[in-house]
């Protein structure tokens, strides 16, 4: 491992122990790095497993043969397409309708006047700090009597804004020059074109960040889709793998073919736009 | 600007005007699903409420009084305590280890940040199935590994003393990348005249990591820490996908108890007093992060 040439200030203190040191060092960060990603590589190389290998050799690390009869017996095995809908539909619904909302929201509060804008700020400061298990069981009981469980609306209106999302927004418009809508409105634009043309475009970047924030967090969440569905054809994919590897009739193959599936998306995404996972973990500390 | 000026009467009329309109969604979702529950979370837990019953007998703290005395509660909360207790120190020195260790902008420092955060991006839930097969006794490789080595393996998510750690470990295997991520964006701000200043009064690489580095990323530091410990009190899905609050309520904390309570006993009531004492708890390390991030300015 070769390192990075040091500043001449420092280099004074490159002796034979220190070097030492630092080989020891790195090779425990690279064995934890191997612990970290080993889930997944075992994820991986199980789904293209037989079941009859995964009882008599669970240790081999390598499959004998690469088979890839869990791809395919997935879906007639388990509802998993549904299950796959499911996850597009709550988590995609939820952060598209969320977005919105959000810059809705937040462009009122960086942007407008109005009686009671300082007391609305505070109020969505405050919410950021509630977590949403410690509501869940009024909010089961509101979804209920709204006669929302197991339906996509009981999913994602309660979703469908974040205070978190409003913050971010607000922080990012309140640093948008106030001359660029003072011209819109003398020109005449409406409130509604000035924040949908001008303010909407220019807070791409936070609209991204945001976006993959809301997607992961609402595709990966567990709790949630488990208390509002109970029927199997309306859970998401953790809540409804969960429920199914409890069955012994779902091969291990299988369920970890359903696992490595229900990464990929955001795999993919965070292979593409790892900039905006970290931008988007680093603003919150909310999960 | 003389424009704007005299434009000002009308702006701010039109304003106030469209400024409830656009905040009208937002408002209404965290005014019924927010605001009103965290009111109506303590209501219930005043009442003898069950999810499908018409009427919610009136108890005042019966509830409460009921937590005091239930053993299960109390062992909830210790197990809950212990998690926290345990994950947090670890996640933030291992983190912030990590953070230093990988620093640097090499292509091999880069392809480690992201094997670390990669963790942080995936479903808990599906993972803990994983992480489940990995530590079971029959299927499992760990196990087959150690009875290659002649040694009997441990079943430990049946085990009454390793299942926790065993969460606890998976706790960390998925949040560490988190707590390296935000101290790694607070690294690059320590600015390098302060390091070289602190070479040149002869400081020890010791020296300037205490005196430099720690003081100059201390509101990360706090960050991290608070966040690690609201998320832990919080622990809920590894917990259920793995042990289900087993082996004999080892591994129940407060969330599995809560949710146990609310949505398999349906007793409302009492699974609503299980929440307060959680806000309540969550409520208290954010008013002691406040004062240390007060503390942390002055000094």
């Amino acid at each position: 491992m070769s390192t990075e040439p040091l500043p001449p200030y420092l280099a004074a203190e490159q002796t034979v122990l220190s070097r030492l040191l630092a080989i020891a060092a790195g090779l425990l960060v690279l064995l934890l790095a191997a612990f970290t990603v080993f889930p997944f590589v075992w994820m991986l190389l199980t789904s293209l497993r037989t079941q009859q290998e995964i009882f008599s050799n669970p240790g081999n690390l390598i499959p004998a043969s690469f088979n890839l009869d869990a791809y395919v017996k997935i879906w007639s095995e388990l509802p998993f397409a549904r299950l796959f809908v499911n996850s597009i539909v709550f988590a995609g619904g939820a952060t598209l309708i969320s977005l919105l909302f959000d810059s809705l929201a937040a462009y009122a509060l960086s942007r407008l006047d109005f009686p009671g804008r300082t007391l609305a700020f505070y109020i969505v400061l405050a919410t950021l700090m509630v977590p949403y298990q410690i509501t869940l069981i009024p909010v089961f009981q509101t979804v209920f009597d709204f006669h929302w469980l197991n339906t996509y609306q009981g999913l994602i209106v309660p979703r469908a804004t974040s205070a978190f999302g409003i913050f971010l927004l607000r922080q990012f418009f309140v640093t948008v020059p106030r001359d660029l809508d003072a011209a819109a409105r003398l020109d005449g634009a409406g409130e509604f074109r000035i924040y949908w043309s001008i303010m909407l475009p220019l807070a791409r970047p936070a609209l991204a960040t945001l976006a993959v924030f809301h997607f992961m967090y609402n595709w990966n969440d567990f709790l949630w889709p488990l208390v509002i569905t109970s029927s199997a054809d309306m859970r998401t994919l953790p809540a409804g793998l969960t429920l199914f590897s409890g069955q012994f009739v779902v091969e291990h193959a299988v369920l970890m073919a359903g696992a490595t599936i229900s990464l990929t998306p955001l795999a993919l995404a965070f292979f593409f736009a790892q900039r905006y996972f970290v931008q988007g973990i680093a603003t919150t500390g909310i999960k | 600007m003389i424009v704007a000026t005299i434009e000002r009467p009308q702006r701010r009329w039109a304003h106030s005007r469209s400024g409830p309109l656009f905040l009208l969604p937002s408002a209404l979702i965290i005014a019924t699903f927010v605001l009103y529950p965290i009111a109506q979370s303590l209501w219930m837990s005043l009442h003898d409420w069950s999810m499908f019953q018409v009427t919610h007998p009136f108890v005042g703290l019966a509830n409460y009084a009921e937590l005091i005395r239930d053993r299960r509660f109390w062992n909830a909360l210790l197990n809950t305590i212990v998690f926290t207790v345990a994950t947090v120190p670890v996640q933030v020195i291992v983190g912030l280890l990590l953070a230093i260790a990988l620093s640097r902008s090499r292509w091999w420092a880069v392809f480690l940040r992201s094997v670390y955060f990669f963790p942080v991006i995936s479903s808990f839930a599906t993972m803990a199935i994983v992480w489940r097969f990995l530590l079971s006794a029959d299927v499992g490789p760990t196990a087959s590994w150690l009875r290659a080595l002649g040694i009997t393996p441990l079943d430990w998510l049946h085990s009454t003393v390793w299942a926790l750690p065993a969460i606890i470990m998976v706790g960390l295997w998925k949040n560490i990348g988190f707590t390296m991520v935000i101290l790694l964006a607070a690294l690059q701000d320590v600015p390098e005249s302060l390091t070289e200043a602190a070479v040149l009064d002869g400081a020890t690489r010791w020296q300037r990591f205490i005196h430099v580095t720690i003081p100059s990323i201390r509101h990360a530091l706090l960050f991290t820490s608070v966040i690690a410990v609201i998320a832990s009190l919080q622990v809920f899905d590894q917990v259920y996908v793995m042990t289900r609050g087993g082996p004999l309520f080892h591994t129940e904390t407060l969330v599995t108890y809560m949710y146990e309570q609310g949505f398999t006993e349906y007793r409302s009531g009492y699974a609503a007093a299980i929440a307060w004492v959680l806000f309540v708890l969550i409520m208290l390390v954010s008013i002691v992060q406040l004062r240390l991030f007060r503390y942390a300015d002055v000094d």
